[in-house]
């Protein structure tokens, strides 16, 4: 028995991560390093204006001047930023006008991912915009979305149609000089999602974009914009993969959501980039600064976010409350397994009066992993009537494992009213065997255990995503017991 | 259909089954009596197959089979079922996720088609009615604040569910006023069947006024130590358990 089980374990290694598979295609790449020349030529290969080249060179010069943050629980060997490729994108003469001029091999990609690029996006009333390394190559749904006003596009479309919108919005939410990160993000970034919603307007479908590292060598610098104007609005859903490398990757997002007067916007995200094999050998670096703006009153924002990947996770969505009666969530299961190391949480800032915001965190650590969840709590003096609940659950497995949780609070308005409760539990002995005896194999059963710990959080997601993450849920915790 | 043959096992190093043997037909009902510390629970997570209970010598076969190399699940799949005295909690897992999680794990391991969540639904509510168990009681997380006797009823709810060959309730009766008793004896004797084994594992001889055995063994210190007819239980009662170990000692 024990050398088929041997045997099944190896080919089950194998299958594990199903989306490291790269695609050979040739791609365009700017000169390794970084420079103002690197600037400049991903700027020129856009054929962006001055103005955003500028903000560009300026977001450079900063940079220059930063030191990369240390704070968090993750340790990493020092990044060479010269040592790596800051754009790449397929070689094709041009931007393909629709899906048959798409290269089959990217489609192909795609197909393996689980993305239904096709008519069956029609039945699941999902319209992707799909970002390959750098560039996007393929935009569905556009019309029907064009009927109701909502523009849905790549980032670089969007500086070219929509340059008001954009310079308007823009680094309105994270600062060009927010962070480490964020910095050089809006230094390189390369492509992303705009999506802007008119006034009044509930978007007629999930938007989704699937995220795909593919080029090795090479970080991804997405930079996303979501303006959900009056009384509008918007669910947004990211997936991530990347393929399987020895080396680490960096990906440094941005994402800014703006709500304005009565509007919402729920951003959920799936993320499976490459953790790193079995004994913490490469994998994805996810240091991602997203923050939304409750600009208006009566706003509402709500990240939801399943982080079952990357090596290391460096990642708190957060929310102003700026309008009074404006409303933040927070809900974020993270799992974190074998040497994956994950320091994530939100900051809810209050400013507004009458401002509410609720954090539910499921942290689940096994193998040698390290969760942390860090979240700061904030209510300015101004702000009448704050209320925030915050509710932060950590489930550990085996015993090398761990969790942290690192909660600030500053308050400073006596009306405030803020609540924090904590537990950390294990999966019981008891638990699994009870499971087990009614026919049960152990792996699905710890499965079965973490997704009931995580059930507030998964119920939040669109439903057609949530089935999906239940799987992730049971795959990213494969060889965590036993 | 369960044979067991001179059973030593161990926990922690320590001898706590000391060359138990036992023999039950199909068909039958046997009830395991014993004080506590006779190893009554020990002898149920051993069939049942939990981690921690090793096995020094003797032997365990179900229907011809050797039980000891199958891990619990496969046990389950081959039709051993083991109602537990505490049923633990699963915490957001609806009751009825889990019983279609198990029932089609079960089904899996045979080579059976799964049954979608539909037929779940229908095949459970058939099977609830008789237990009394609610529906409001199938969409809560497992056994999470469930009473004593919601939690016994969802025991001899998966036995009826999963159908086994051979069922063993342990301390069934513990925890369980006179009503709830009753609603759970009757859901096992409606159970019985031709086909079907089961071992009644109790302290007390109340449980077996409405289960009435085959046959009784009872348990002391590792070993069977007396056997008998359903009025070895009433001796029991009448006498204590230390003056019948007195007797056969």
């Amino acid at each position: 028995m024990a050398a088929t089980d041997t045997k099944e374990k190896i080919a089950a290694l194998g299958e594990k991560y199903k989306y490291g598979f790269v695609t050979d295609i040739e791609m365009e790449r700017a000169p390794k390093g970084l420079s103002e020349d690197t600037v400049a030529f991903i700027s020129a290969k856009k054929g962006e204006p001055e103005w955003l080249l500028e903000w560009r060179l300026g977001a450079y010069k900063r940079w220059r001047e930063m030191k990369e943050p240390n704070w968090a629980r993750v340790h990493y060997p020092k990044i060479d930023y010269e040592d790596a490729y800051y754009y790449a994108a397929p070689k094709t003469a041009e931007k393909p006008k629709s899906l048959d001029e798409v290269d089959p091999k990217l489609l192909e990609t795609y197909k393996k991912l689980g993305i239904p690029l096709h008519e069956q996006m029609a039945l699941a009333g999902v319209a992707v915009d799909a970002v390959f390394d750098s560039v996007s190559v393929a935009t569905t749904f556009k019309e029907n979305l064009n009927k109701a006003g909502v523009i849905f596009c790549p980032m670089s479309e969007a500086v070219r149609d929509h340059p008001e919108l954009v310079r308007k919005y823009l680094g309105s939410v994270v600062p060009v000089n927010d962070n480490f990160f964020a910095t050089l993000n809006s230094a390189v970034f390369s492509d992303g999602t705009f999506v802007y919603v008119p006034k009044g307007v509930r978007c007629p479908m999930e938007l989704s974009t699937y995220f795909r590292i593919n080029a090795s060598e090479t970080g991804q610098f997405e930079r996303t914009l979501i303006i959900a104007d009056e009384g509008s609005y918007v669910s947004y859903l990211e997936g991530c993969t990347a393929p399987k490398r020895d080396e680490n990757q960096l990906h440094a997002a941005v994402v800014e959501l703006i709500a304005l007067d009565g509007a919402e916007i729920k951003y959920s995200t799936v993320q499976n980039w490459y953790p790193g094999d079995e004994e913490g050998k490469g994998g994805i670096y996810n240091f991602v600064t997203k923050r939304g703006d409750c600009r208006g009153k009566n706003s509402k924002i709500s990240w939801t976010q399943v982080e079952t990947g990357s090596a290391i996770t460096w990642k708190y969505p957060s929310c102003i409350l700026r309008g009074d009666n404006s409303q933040g969530e927070f809900y974020s299961i993270a799992i974190a397994n074998h040497f994956q190391q994950a320091d994530t949480g939100t900051k809810m800032i209050h400013l507004g009066k009458n401002t509410r915001s609720r954090i539910i965190s499921k942290g689940i650590s096994a193998g040698q992993a390290q969760a942390t969840y860090r979240g700061l709590v904030s209510v300015h003096p101004k702000s009448e009537n704050a209320r925030n609940h915050t509710q932060c659950d950590s489930l550990l497995i085996g015993g090398k494992c761990g969790a942290h949780t690192v909660p600030y609070i500053e308050s400073r308005n006596r009306s405030a009213r803020i609540e924090h409760e904590a537990t950390t539990s294990k999966i019981a002995d008891d638990q699994l065997f009870y499971c087990t005896s009614r026919g049960i194999p152990q792996e699905e059963a710890v499965a079965l255990i973490v997704n009931g710990f995580c059930r507030e959080v998964l119920q939040q997601l669109p439903m057609e995503f949530a089935v999906e993450a239940q799987k992730l849920v049971g795959i990213s915790l494969e060889g965590s017991v036993g | 259909m369960l044979e067991i043959k001179d059973l030593h096992v161990a926990v922690d190093g320590k001898e706590i089954l000391k060359g138990l043997s036992l023999s039950v037909q199909a068909g039958q009902v046997h009830a395991i009596m014993g004080p506590n510390g006779s190893g009554k629970s020990t002898l149920s997570y051993v069939l049942a197959g939990r981690d921690g209970y090793e096995i020094t010598s003797g032997s365990i076969t179900y229907k011809g089979e050797d039980l000891t190399a199958m891990k619990p699940e496969e046990r389950a799949a081959k039709g051993i079922f083991l109602a537990l005295q505490y049923p633990v909690e699963i915490p957001g897992v609806p009751t009825l996720t889990f019983l279609k999680t198990a029932l089609n794990s079960q089904r899996r391991a045979r080579g059976e088609s799964e049954i979608d969540a539909l037929g779940m639904l229908k095949l459970v509510r058939e099977k609830a009615k008789s237990l009394g168990v609610k529906e409001e009681m199938l969409k809560r997380a497992l056994n999470v604040g469930f009473s004593g006797g919601e939690k016994k009823r969802l025991e001899i709810l998966q036995m009826a569910l999963f159908e086994p060959g051979l069922a063993i309730l342990d301390e069934t009766d513990s925890g369980l006023d006179i009503d709830a008793l009753k609603v759970v004896a009757e859901g096992v004797n409606a159970l019985r069947d031709p086909s079907r084994a089961m071992l009644v594992i109790t302290h007390y001889q109340r449980l077996l006024n409405y289960i009435v055995p085959d046959r009784i063994h009872v348990l002391a210190k590792g070993r069977i130590v007396a056997e008998g007819g359903k009025e070895l239980a009433h001796e029991l009662e009448a006498k204590g358990y230390a003056e019948i170990l007195k007797e056969t000692a």
